[in-house]
């Protein structure tokens, strides 16, 4: 029983890592702004499509028509060179084995040009009109830019392969001194928790040790103090903006081998990690990661057979109904300060 | 006596009254026997008549709504003459004539189902009642297929179904009004349980997910049967929501449950997740008690099985039809839409294209649109050439009978379109069964309910 409680433990910490990266990004833009972005989700679904269309760039081909052969409904057959290899040889085929994680590079400018022009060309008009406008205009948002993905990609998920080395199974029993093949987990899953533990730390002690971080801090504490002090305040949260889409587009990034990206896919994940911001007290950096880990992993284990046999469906609603106890118990979520959104 | 006043004599009264009960009583019988032409849904008035496509073209099953809309448009255009004329010439007995369906020009609607049954039904009857469909036809779900041809059925209007493999469609909830031609889950039971015992031994033990609705619920019951009746048994059967995505954690149990088989009752989007997933898990290079763990994918398509890339090798499952096949219907529409289109049809086209052209013929051999003709014109139709060998379109329940697939993901595809190879033929009489089996009543054909 151990091995099956472990496993479905994984699974939770590998589910709650995504769920808790894009909660991360809400919330920092919620705690510095004020804005509740519903955009977040295509921001993640951004960043999906950025290791989509590098892909594609890597495995343009020229095409060739071999008149002599014929393909099985008689036409000439085309034979297809793919033009990256062509150029680069062996460089060309590593690079596109590692296309995924190799397209964080043009990821990460993407999405901060992306995020800044978001909150300066529109969110920044919405500051201080009611959260309801707010949403409003960042779902809106969302639904623009999940249309022209669609138009440019089409409905169809795109698959993106993980790199060769990375494919199957790690059998973490064996490393743990246990029987062999007991305990075995797709590795590219454990590279996407120790992906989302690095960012998150990073975010974190980026906040916490940089001057830049400090006075962010202050800001989301009193933003007209820090104004006050000649504080150009509206600059540094217009980066954390910004810092926020290349959080979200980089999990976008990752996840694709697990979850092959379509138009859809950032809303999929949007509602959900607004659960998890709720129920880890909006505003509140600790509480969406702690809260990601909690519901990825209470959904993982309300999908054991001994489970849904007990209540039947819980699987379907364990998120929403954990998050309904702990509001009813905790109104300001699991780390909630007084006074936000309260007003 | 105010009549009389007025100056109606009782002669008069009786000729009135005669002429009355001539003119609403026996005159129909007399005079409009053979205008039921005129009395039902959409009947054709103009020179063009229109066929409603409702497609799955977003959702879990996108890619083969996308299939079944090149294959009913390149059926509508040999239907109307142009082109290559498909398999027009091959079917047998065909009444076809390549000038349109009864000289009128075939034209078309389409919607799209987003694979959602509420979705589907209201596509259809926005096609009906706004665009005038004769027919509807499409779909890749046996939740549309049983929801949209309940609405046709309601209206008075025919339902040609697409991809749809629930025994329930032409079982339980079957329909006077509806007609697949596609195989079901009970004869995918039948013609790969003796597949897999022979390849993988009578002593196993099988843990399905299974997609949670009509069509996997109907699938996991045939293949458990079929699969327990060689001497199999059921670990767990655990039901995942349709378009789920993330499987990985109903993979977990799976691990160290005692199963040495995993069959994937899912289909599309869902089953190229759940088996990219399940080999991601290292299912195919596990041991579980001292033998090989395999993967079964009952129900599988060519655009399945590329989306699912190498995950799929040796991977055994059912088809309703091949593209490889080498008999002349089967050649000729894989050059028609391989020229028209650049990669050879799906099981989801054909289907498709084929139901269109057996409507047409439907129409044309029973002279009119007016659907209990059709209909009398489609039940026990006997028909060749279609690339299934010889169908029966078997009149108590309006399923196709013909030969089944079983099929295994190529090993060593030589092209991107090379992903399947035909393992068996099932011969129809060997997936043939009892109409009564699944229950369910047709209904009646008449009187023929009006759309409007």
């Amino acid at each position: 029983m151990f091995d099956v409680i472990f496993l479905q433990f994984l699974n939770g910490l590998d589910k709650g890592a995504a769920y808790a990266l894009i909660a991360l990004g809400l919330t920092l833009v919620f705690g510095t702004l004020g804005v509740v972005n519903f955009a977040h989700g295509a921001l993640f679904m951004l960043g999906a499509f950025c290791a989509v269309m590098f892909r594609q760039f890597l495995t343009m081909e020229t095409i060739t028509i071999d008149p002599e052969k014929l393909s099985p409904w008689g036409s000439p057959l085309e034979i297809r060179e793919p033009l990256v290899q062509a150029w680069f040889g062996d460089f060309g085929a590593v690079l596109v084995n590692y296309s995924v994680p190799a397209s964080i590079i043009i990821t990460i400018p993407i999405m901060l040009i992306v995020g800044i022009a978001l909150e300066r060309g529109i969110i920044k008009h919405f500051y201080k009109r009611p959260h309801a406008e707010q949403i409003l205009v960042t779902f809106g948002l969302a639904i623009v830019a999940q249309e022209l993905i669609k138009a440019f990609f089409g409905p169809n998920p795109i698959p993106q392969p993980m790199p060769t080395d990375l494919r199957g199974a790690a059998d973490i029993g064996a490393w743990l001194g246990m029987q062999a093949g007991v305990i075995t987990y797709p590795i590219w899953r454990l590279v996407y928790f120790l992906f989302s533990a690095a960012i998150i730390g990073a975010v974190f002690a980026f906040l916490q040790f940089t001057t830049f971080g400090m006075v962010v801090r202050a800001g989301m504490a009193d933003r007209e103090t820090v104004g006050l002090l000649g504080i150009n305040i509206d600059r540094r949260f217009t980066i954390m903006f910004g810092l926020a889409a290349v959080v979200a587009g980089m999990a976008g990034v990752m996840y694709t081998p697990l979850l092959p990206p379509n138009y859809h896919i950032g809303m999929d994940f949007l509602v959900l990690s607004f659960v998890v911001v709720v129920v880890g007290g909006m505003g509140s950096l600790p509480g969406a990661v702690a809260a990601g880990f909690l519901l990825g992993i209470l959904q993982s284990f309300a999908s054991m057979t001994q489970v849904k046999d007990l209540i039947p469906g819980i699987d379907q609603i364990i998120i929403y109904l954990v998050a309904v106890v702990i509001l009813l118990v905790r109104p300001r979520g699991l780390f909630g300060r007084r006074g936000v959104m309260e007003a | 006596m105010t009549i009389l006043k007025r100056g109606l004599s009782r002669r008069r009264v009786l000729q009135t009254g005669l002429a009355g009960i001539i003119g609403t009583g026996i005159s129909p019988m007399i005079f409009s026997r053979g205008a039921w032409a005129q009395e039902f849904c959409n009947n054709p008035t103009g020179d063009t008549v229109t066929f409603g496509l409702n497609l799955p073209l977003t959702g879990a099953y996108a890619e083969e709504g996308a299939d079944e809309q090149k294959a009913y448009e390149l059926a509508i255009k040999h239907l109307n003459g142009e082109g290559d004329g498909g398999l027009i010439s091959v079917l047998t007995p065909t009444a076809l004539k390549g000038n349109g369906v009864l000289g009128k020009k075939v034209t078309f609607v389409t919607s799209d189902s987003q694979t959602k049954s509420d979705v589907a039904r209201a596509g259809a009857t926005r096609m009906i009642e706004r665009d005038g469909a004769i027919m509807i036809t499409g779909g890749s779900s046996s939740g549309e297929a049983i929801a949209v041809q309940g609405l046709c059925q309601e209206l008075g209007v025919i339902f040609m179904a697409g991809l749809t493999h629930s025994n329930d469609t032409t079982g339980k909830d079957k329909r006077r009004y509806g007609f697949r031609h596609f195989f079901n889950a009970y004869q995918s039971g039948v013609g790969l349980a003796p597949v897999l015992a022979e390849a993988y031994g009578a002593d196993r033990r099988a843990y399905h997910l299974t997609a949670d609705y009509t069509w996997g619920w109907t699938q996991e019951e045939s293949i458990k049967n079929a699969t327990e009746a060689l001497g199999w048994q059921t670990v767990e059967a655990v039901r995942t929501p349709l378009g789920a995505a993330d499987f990985s954690q109903y993979l977990t149990p799976i691990l160290n449950s005692g199963a040495d088989v995993l069959i994937l009752n899912h289909y599309g989007t869902d089953m190229v997740n759940s088996l990219t997933q399940a080999v991601q898990f290292g299912m195919r290079d596990r041991q579980a008690n001292g033998k090989d763990f395999q993967i079964v994918t009952p129900l599988i398509s060519e655009l399945m099985a590329k989306g699912a890339g190498e995950n799929v090798k040796g991977v055994y499952g059912t088809s309703n039809w091949h593209w490889n096949l080498q008999d002349p219907g089967t050649i000729a529409f894989t050059k028609s839409f391989g020229a028209a289109y650049g990669s050879p049809p799906s099981q989801a086209a054909h289907t498709a294209y084929v139901q269109a052209l057996l409507y047409a013929d439907a129409v044309e051999r029973a002279g009119t649109f007016y659907p209990p003709e059709v209909i009398k014109a489609l039940e026990g139709f006997e028909f060749d050439g279609m690339g299934n060998g010889p169908t029966l379109y078997r009149a108590e329940d309006h399923q196709c009978i013909k030969n089944v697939l079983v099929v295994q993901g190529n090993e060593s595809p030589t092209s991107e379109f090379d992903v399947l190879n035909i393992v068996q033929e099932i011969p129809r009489e060997d997936v043939a069964y009892d109409p009564a089996m699944f229950g369910g009543e047709l209904g009646p054909a008449e009187p023929v309910p009006m759309c409007a």
